[in-house]
């Protein structure tokens, strides 16, 4: 792990390069919004990346609870199979297909839903207790930070195109409140810092994940200025373009998974800190009080 | 531990808390063994609201809170004019949602003094009893100030229902048990960590956006007589049910949390 | 050409934000492998 590291990074640093060369020279200028059009290329991978990490972040924070006791650990991975094969499935129901949106394909749905299972074992085979709530943590705050990427390219791109900085509909709002109830999320963290802050943490995780359903439809009545999806939307991307786009994506999500590694590795070194002061306060005070008292305003200020 | 024991030493006031025990739940418990969870939920809440008829402290609070900032709003626009029918709603909803948080950071911080939430804690019953109190005490608070406030409103704004004005009835039932069931959920969440009373808002303003939305929505359809308010009206219930049934399961977790 | 000045500007902050965040998990990282060193010590 520690060996693969910097060969990771420098391959990510590669791919960003070729990426940025492939979005700035290779991919062709859009017809009716010109070259800004290629805020696009970083736009869009960065918020696909934001929240697949929110994502993340909810199904660590659900098993992190789950697992406190095995029998809600056994129903919770029952639950999300079962959503992920009735949501494999229900797509191609024709009752079901005929009531999706169009250029909502089945097999996206579907793909999506066996995302949820998928990622909710694999979170499960490779992390257990305290490391899932070190990988719920790092997911909100990584996720926090390409959100806030997604947040400060949207506007840039909507003055010359839009003509405004900003316009309250649904996607804008909905990334908006997601970055405020992740950014809360992290608040919490930072404010408690007893034992039990996983725990709350996770709680507060789910409540989150609730809401942004919720969020979405309560915007949902607000006529929209986004531009309609453009993945399994109109379909009338360029293919080059498209191209251009899943380069980038596949980019910055080499990206996001190389600094969640390396806050996933500095999370862990910080509990080992903490972990080990405690230990040498509780040793120092077992010594002579003058010790003791030496050692004291150096835990103090460690913290 | 007999379960009456956490009533008599809540709120610390254990002179005035003679009689404000419920004396026939400390023979149940001592004949019969458990009481049974609506029994253990109206105790609770008899005893808060006891409490809080002999202060009217977050009462008093936030009634002149509410009145400050319809004093204040009054001065950034003109209230009289015709559009002030449309930005009412959002005002009067920020009024009463700032206005509850006085009545949401007091619901626990009450009962930490003398240690009655550790009782609570070691006490065989079931927190969600506990929790629905405390989220109907609130909910009782909150009702009691917006039945004082609206005539004021009302008076103040000008206001009068273009629309059908009885469905602002399920509205504001529908809406403050949003804002109080999330409220004391978080109030409890926050309890533990560092300057609690900033972190309510901090937690629960950005999970009621929706929330918010849809009642402010609501009131403004129905306040200009614009349309149906059904659709906000569902997403408010939804709203509820969701986030009641999430707070009911999850207290425990965050009660024995410390 | 107005408009490449947008796309430039997007781009910076881009990598702003990125390096920003980058650069403060060097520093705590930095931070935390020094105490641990210090503890070594005692």
């Amino acid at each position: 792990m520690k060996r693969l590291f910097p060969i990771f990074s420098i391959l990510t640093a590669g791919l960003l390069v070729f990426a940025f060369y492939q979005a700035i020279w290779v991919a062709p200028t859009e017809r009716t919004m010109g070259e800004v059009q290629r805020i696009f290329y970083y736009h869009v991978p960065s918020a696909w990346t934001a929240f697949l990490l929110f994502f993340i972040n909810f199904l660590a924070s659900l098993q992190f609870l789950a697992n406190a006791k095995p029998s809600t650990q056994r129903a919770a991975r029952w639950t999300v199979i079962a959503i992920g094969v009735l949501g494999a499935i229900a797509p191609y129901v024709p009752a079901v297909q005929s009531q999706l949106p169009a250029g909502l394909y089945p097999s996206s749905v579907a793909t999506t839903a066996l995302l949820i299972p998928a990622i909710y074992l694999l979170i499960g085979k490779f992390f257990s207790d305290q490391a899932l709530d070190m990988l719920a943590l790092t997911a909100a705050e990584v996720g926090v930070i390409f959100c806030s990427v997604v947040l400060v390219t949207g506007p840039i791109w909507a003055r010359p195109v839009w003509g405004i900085w900003w316009t309250w509909d649904l996607r804008l709002t909905t990334t908006l409140v997601l970055w405020l109830i992740y950014v809360s999320y992290l608040v919490l963290r930072r404010f408690s810092d007893s034992a039990q802050t996983p725990k709350l943490a996770a709680v507060l995780a789910v409540f989150g994940a609730l809401d942004i359903p919720l969020v979405y439809f309560s915007i949902w009545f607000f006529r929209t200025q986004h531009p309609q999806p453009v993945i399994g939307g109109g379909g009338s991307i360029d293919p080059r373009m498209m191209r251009v786009l899943l380069i980038n994506w596949l980019a910055f999500s080499c990206l996001a998974a190389l600094v969640c590694s390396a806050r996933f590795r500095l999370e862990k070194l910080k509990r080992q800190v903490e972990e080990a002061q405690a230990l040498e306060s509780l040793l120092g005070s077992g010594e002579s009080a003058t010790q003791s008292k030496a050692q004291l305003p150096l835990s103090r200020g460690q913290q | 531990m007999s379960i009456a024991r956490p009533v008599v030493r809540t709120g610390g006031l254990v002179a005035e808390n003679k009689e404000a025990m419920n004396p026939s739940l400390s023979q149940t418990a001592r004949k019969e063994g458990a009481p049974s969870f609506w029994s253990l939920t109206w105790s609770t809440l008899a005893k808060d609201i006891r409490l809080e008829w002999r202060s009217k402290d977050a009462l008093n609070a936030m009634i002149f809170f509410s009145l400050l900032v319809v004093v204040i709003f009054s001065f950034s626009f003109d209230p009289n004019a015709e559009e002030s029918r449309a930005i009412a709603g959002g005002l009067i909803w920020v009024a009463f949602l700032f206005a509850s948080i006085v009545a949401l950071n007091q619901t626990w911080a009450r009962e930490l003094r003398n240690q009655v939430l550790d009782a609570y804690r070691v006490s065989p019953a079931p927190p969600t009893s506990l929790f629905l109190a405390k989220a109907l005490g609130n909910f009782i608070l909150v009702t009691v100030l917006e039945a004082v406030m609206a005539p004021l409103f009302i008076a103040f704004y000008n206001l009068r229902a273009l629309g059908p004005a009885w469905q602002l009835i399920p509205v504001a039932v529908l809406a403050t048990w949003a804002l109080v069931v999330n409220g004391t959920f978080f109030a409890a969440m926050s309890l533990r960590t560092r300057s609690r009373e900033i972190m309510l808002p901090l937690l629960l303003f950005p999970i009621s956006i929706p929330a918010v939305q849809s009642m402010v929505e609501a009131t403004r359809i129905i306040l200009m007589g614009d349309g149906s308010a059904r659709f906000d009206i569902v997403l408010l219930l939804t709203y509820d049910v969701v986030f009641t049934t999430a707070s009911l399961g999850l207290f425990e977790t965050v009660l024995h949390a410390e | 050409m107005n408009s490449v000045k947008f796309l430039i500007a997007a781009y910076v902050a881009t990598w702003l934000i990125h390096g920003t965040y980058i650069g403060s998990l060097a520093r705590h990282y930095a931070k935390f492998k020094q105490q641990m060193k210090e503890m070594g010590k005692k």
